[in-house]
């Protein structure tokens, strides 16, 4: 069984398709790579794969089951433009609330482990609205794993962070693909993604213009795939 | 069991963070007093006429004082995108909803028991000879109002011109709770008895309570995601 599957999707925004039949699957395990240039439809995709956001046409399934069915939500993390974290609370309550809406076991004690493992425990107690832009996204990368999720969607996760947080969150992503777990992240940040990724899809308006492995050519030039897929 | 415990989640986060910022309260605190303080000079205070108009007064400045709550309810979630992390976790839009819901009602209740002294003191009004009944029907036009609210506020969260949308699609909404609240208060701050002919008000306001809390149970989700 695929991780994911999505099947002859569309997406309108009144009469403009901001996806045209769109299709491919993604297997357990591997970690695709989602290009395209702004306004391809790569943010659309994952807010449809996240089930922020319902599909026009065509059929989604995350895990064997719709993507907005609460046992998907418990197994699928999002990580997107926004961090997604409170700014009147604390870094630690922020992830126990989660935590608790995830349905953890202890969630303080997860909310420490994830702080410890971020470098933020040393500000745990320490409102996010007084947080540099780094900080939030390590707690938002806190927030996103923290609940062990079995596919995580990515929206450029690496924009903002120091090279510090993205060694971070590289590291983060490769144990989680070694434990088996799925990725699908879209990005600019070619060069970052593609040291990850184990598949490319890439987007030209809306329709799906590459589908493949990540190959040694595009490692070596990470603008191979633009100059032979993408637009002029 | 774990239904309530997510909307409890919920309704914590939002009241803590209302607590630390006091964005809604301060404003609608103020906002209420103003209106008050204004129609105090504009009433002659010692009128029996004061005294029938009291109950409508009261829940007018109740309802405008209660849309600054709720215009923030759903809002203060655009910051971060907090609405699409809620809205990605577990937590089902009925949870979401409810907690919201309790927690603009905790909030309202609490500038309507500050508002309370200060119109008694205008307005030469003493409620608190039925404290109980009128305690009783503050607690359920103000869910009333607050159900109604809560479901328009995720309605318009994403319109540009959400204060102005949200009290014009709810005012409309809210007239059969603000009826029964305004009939019932009007009595019991005059000291005249309940009875059995206004006993309809009293089914009104839980019918009222009651049908749009499980309406907007079942549509929430359907609202938020679409």
């Amino acid at each position: 069984m695929s991780a994911v599957s999505i099947q002859k999707v569309w997406k309108y925004f009144g009469d403009y398709p901001a996806l045209r039949d769109i299709s491919f699957d993604v297997a357990p395990g591997s970690c695709l790579a989602l290009l395209g240039r702004n306004g391809a439809g790569k943010t659309t995709l994952l807010r449809i794969l996240a089930g922020l956001s319902r599909s026009s046409k065509g059929e989604i399934t995350i895990l064997g089951q719709d993507a907005r069915a609460q046992t998907t939500r418990r197994a699928v993390s999002v990580l997107g433009h926004g961090i997604g974290v409170y700014e009147e609370l604390s870094a630690f309550e922020n992830l126990k609330l989660f935590a608790r809406l995830y349905g953890l076991a202890d969630p303080a004690a997860i909310a420490a482990d994830w702080l410890q493992r971020t470098g933020l425990d040393r500000v745990r107690d320490g409102l996010v609205r007084e947080f540099s832009r780094g900080m939030r996204q390590r707690l938002a990368v806190a927030r996103a794993f923290l609940h062990n999720p079995s596919l995580l969607l990515l929206d450029e996760p690496f924009t903002a962070l120091d090279d510090r947080a993205i060694k971070m969150l590289q590291d983060l992503l490769r144990a989680a693909l070694k434990d088996g777990r799925t990725v699908i992240m879209s990005t600019h940040q070619l060069r970052e993604a593609l040291e990850l990724a184990t598949d490319v899809a890439l987007i030209n308006r809306g329709k799906l213009a590459f589908r493949g492995p990540r190959t040694q050519e595009m490692l070596e030039d990470p603008t191979w795939l633009y100059r032979h897929y993408g637009e002029a | 069991m774990n239904f309530l415990r997510q909307a409890l989640a919920v309704a914590s986060k939002d009241l803590r963070s209302e607590i630390r910022s006091k964005e809604s309260i301060n404003a609608s605190v103020a906002f209420a007093l103003v209106i008050l303080l204004l129609f105090s000079f504009a009433f002659d205070p010692t009128s029996d006429q004061v005294r029938e108009i009291a109950g409508g007064l009261l829940w007018l400045v109740f309802a405008f004082a209660g849309t600054l709550i709720l215009n923030r309810s759903f809002a203060r979630e655009l910051v971060n995108d907090c609405l699409d992390a809620l809205l990605a976790s577990p937590v089902t839009g009925a949870q979401l909803f409810l907690g919201k819901a309790v927690a603009n009602f905790v909030i309202l209740t609490v500038v309507e028991l500050l508002a309370m002294p200060v119109f008694s003191i205008f307005y030469n009004v003493h409620w608190t000879q039925s404290i109980g009944l009128l305690f009783l029907v503050m607690l359920l036009g103000t869910w009333g109002l607050t159900v109604i609210g809560t479901l328009f506020s995720a309605m318009t969260v994403n319109l540009r011109l959400r204060e102005l949308m949200l009290p014009m699609l709810v005012y409309p909404m809210m007239i059969p709770a603000l009826m029964g609240a305004i009939q019932l208060s009007s009595l019991l701050v005059a000291g005249e008895p309940v009875g059995a002919d206004n006993q309809i008000w009293f089914r009104l306001l839980v019918a009222f309570d009651v049908i749009f809390s499980l309406l907007a149970l079942a549509l929430v989700e359907t609202v938020l995601v679409g």
